[in-house]
């Protein structure tokens, strides 16, 4: 329960400070509605009707995966260069914590920026993107890609070139998380049954559980000289 | 946290960043209550000494025990016990002074916080501005504001590390922190400061140590040491190199 009570803690700091001063969360919705905003415009010039559904996935994931780089990249640059890190490292607990505390501030920050951006995708491009079956593929990648970007946010944040690296690192390590997202996300606007689409969702929940494990492994080792 | 085991162990402790070597087999052992003064020129590794009992940078090789226990299996429980001050604030601007000891009262499983909390920011002058953001007080406030989160008030350490914790405060911090040091002096808490004062090492410390070069190159009980000795053996040790005349 304590460790629980610390993840939260550091969740409740992030949210707070993002409460008062709306950077990351600004940065990221605007971002997701200008990448929504560009596709509209490209794909009123070369794509028309069904074929608009036939690259809609892609159009939000990329939406989505750039508004998270947004997000991940601040999340442990702040820490460092105000040097709170080290006051969190002191503290008694797993480091582990700060990895699941971190990756929880990142997920909430996602899915609020996500549910603000599919109203404006189902505006501009006229798909109903609001079924449960997207929602959970969303919320799926999402988690996936938080994960694999908390781990790399926290490698990267150490290094002298961390804004450039992050996505660098990040977009092929998370590109099967992509890919699984896009192709789960095109079966269920296509209308295909969810046996159809089960090999992409397992792979999104294989992806989810891999890199909390993969963060218990190495995280200490990460942000630790 | 007392008896005859030594707050701090050291032995064998070797550090290196790629081909630099920071510290070099150094032995030390301090016991419960000891205040250690440690001096030395810039890039002495005072610092990673710190950090490396603090349990924020892992030796290359060597041990590391508090209260006879492995700082490197155990370092989750031991930072409980470890209270530690550098010259940066490790505050978050955008919180209030009262959610950032609130924050860091959680991350200590800390009870009785709210009481804790209004006495430590009583202490450093700093209830009336406890919910103006961190990043609107003046530097001064906000050097006050990390010596209640690093010391005393927050989580009452049995280990005091202090980095140079003087570097950067203005007069008031300055003598607020003088006032928290001598009461570390009396209270029986291990303490480590690094300094390049030697008045002020001589002062504070029981006893005294010169890092030179990764190596404890001279160690000394305070008594009987005149300052005009100490300096003789700062500048024998070292060289003369980075060592600030009072």
């Amino acid at each position: 329960m304590s460790y629980l009570r610390k993840v939260v803690a550091i969740l409740w700091k992030d949210l707070v400070a993002e409460l008062r001063t709306k950077e990351m969360f600004s940065a990221m919705f605007v971002f997701a509605v200008l990448v929504v905003v560009t596709f509209t415009f490209a794909f009123d010039l070369r794509v028309t009707g069904e074929r608009v559904r036939q690259v809609a996935p892609g159009a939000l994931w990329v939406a989505f995966a750039f508004a998270g780089v947004l997000g991940l990249n601040r999340a442990f640059i702040l820490e460092r260069d105000r040097g709170c890190l080290e006051g969190l490292l002191l503290a008694p607990v797993d480091h582990t914590a700060i990895f699941f505390g971190k990756m929880a501030s990142t997920l909430v920050l996602m899915f609020v920026v996500e549910a603000l951006v599919l109203p404006v995708f189902t505006a501009f491009l006229g798909i109903d993107l609001f079924n449960g079956w997207l929602l959970l593929v969303v919320a799926l990648g999402t988690v996936g890609f938080a994960g694999v970007g908390t781990i790399l946010s926290a490698m990267t944040a150490q290094t002298r070139a961390r804004e450039v690296l992050l996505p660098i690192l990040l977009l092929p390590v998370a590109a099967p998380v992509l890919i699984a997202a896009v192709k789960a996300t095109a079966g269920i606007l296509d209308g295909l049954a969810v046996a159809e689409i089960g090999r992409w969702l397992r792979l999104l929940i294989a992806y989810d559980l891999i890199f909390p494990v993969v963060a218990v492994m190495t995280f200490d080792y990460i942000v630790r000289e | 946290m007392s008896g005859e085991t030594p707050a701090v162990e050291i032995r064998a402790l070797s550090k290196t960043f790629g081909a630099q070597i920071a510290l070099r087999d150094l032995h030390l052992s301090l016991g419960q209550g000891e205040f250690l003064a440690l001096l030395g020129p810039n890039g002495a590794g005072k610092t990673t000494l710190i950090r490396i009992i603090a349990s924020l940078t892992r030796p290359t090789s060597g041990t590391v025990r508090l209260w006879g226990r492995d700082l490197s299996r155990e370092a989750t429980a031991l930072r409980r016990h470890i209270g530690y001050i550098s010259h940066l604030p490790l505050l978050y601007g955008d919180l209030t002074p009262e959610e950032n000891l609130r924050f860091f009262a959680r991350m200590y499983d800390l009870p009785d916080a709210r009481s804790h909390i209004d006495q430590a920011l009583d202490r450093v002058g700093l209830l009336a501005r406890r919910h103006d953001p961190v990043r609107t007080l003046s530097r001064g406030m906000v050097q006050r504001l990390a010596i209640a989160r690093a010391t005393l008030c927050v989580h009452d350490p049995a280990i005091m590390l202090l980095d140079e914790p003087y570097t950067g405060l203005d007069l008031q911090a300055a003598d607020m922190f003088s006032r928290v040091l001598q009461e570390l002096a009396l209270s029986q808490r291990t303490v480590v400061l690094t300094t390049h004062l030697l008045d002020q090492a001589l002062e504070m410390g029981d006893r005294i140590a010169i890092l030179c070069r990764g190596r404890i190159a001279w160690e000394g009980k305070r008594a009987g040491l005149q300052a005009a000795e100490l300096r003789e053996i700062y500048r024998e040790v070292t060289g003369g190199a980075g060592w600030t005349q009072p």
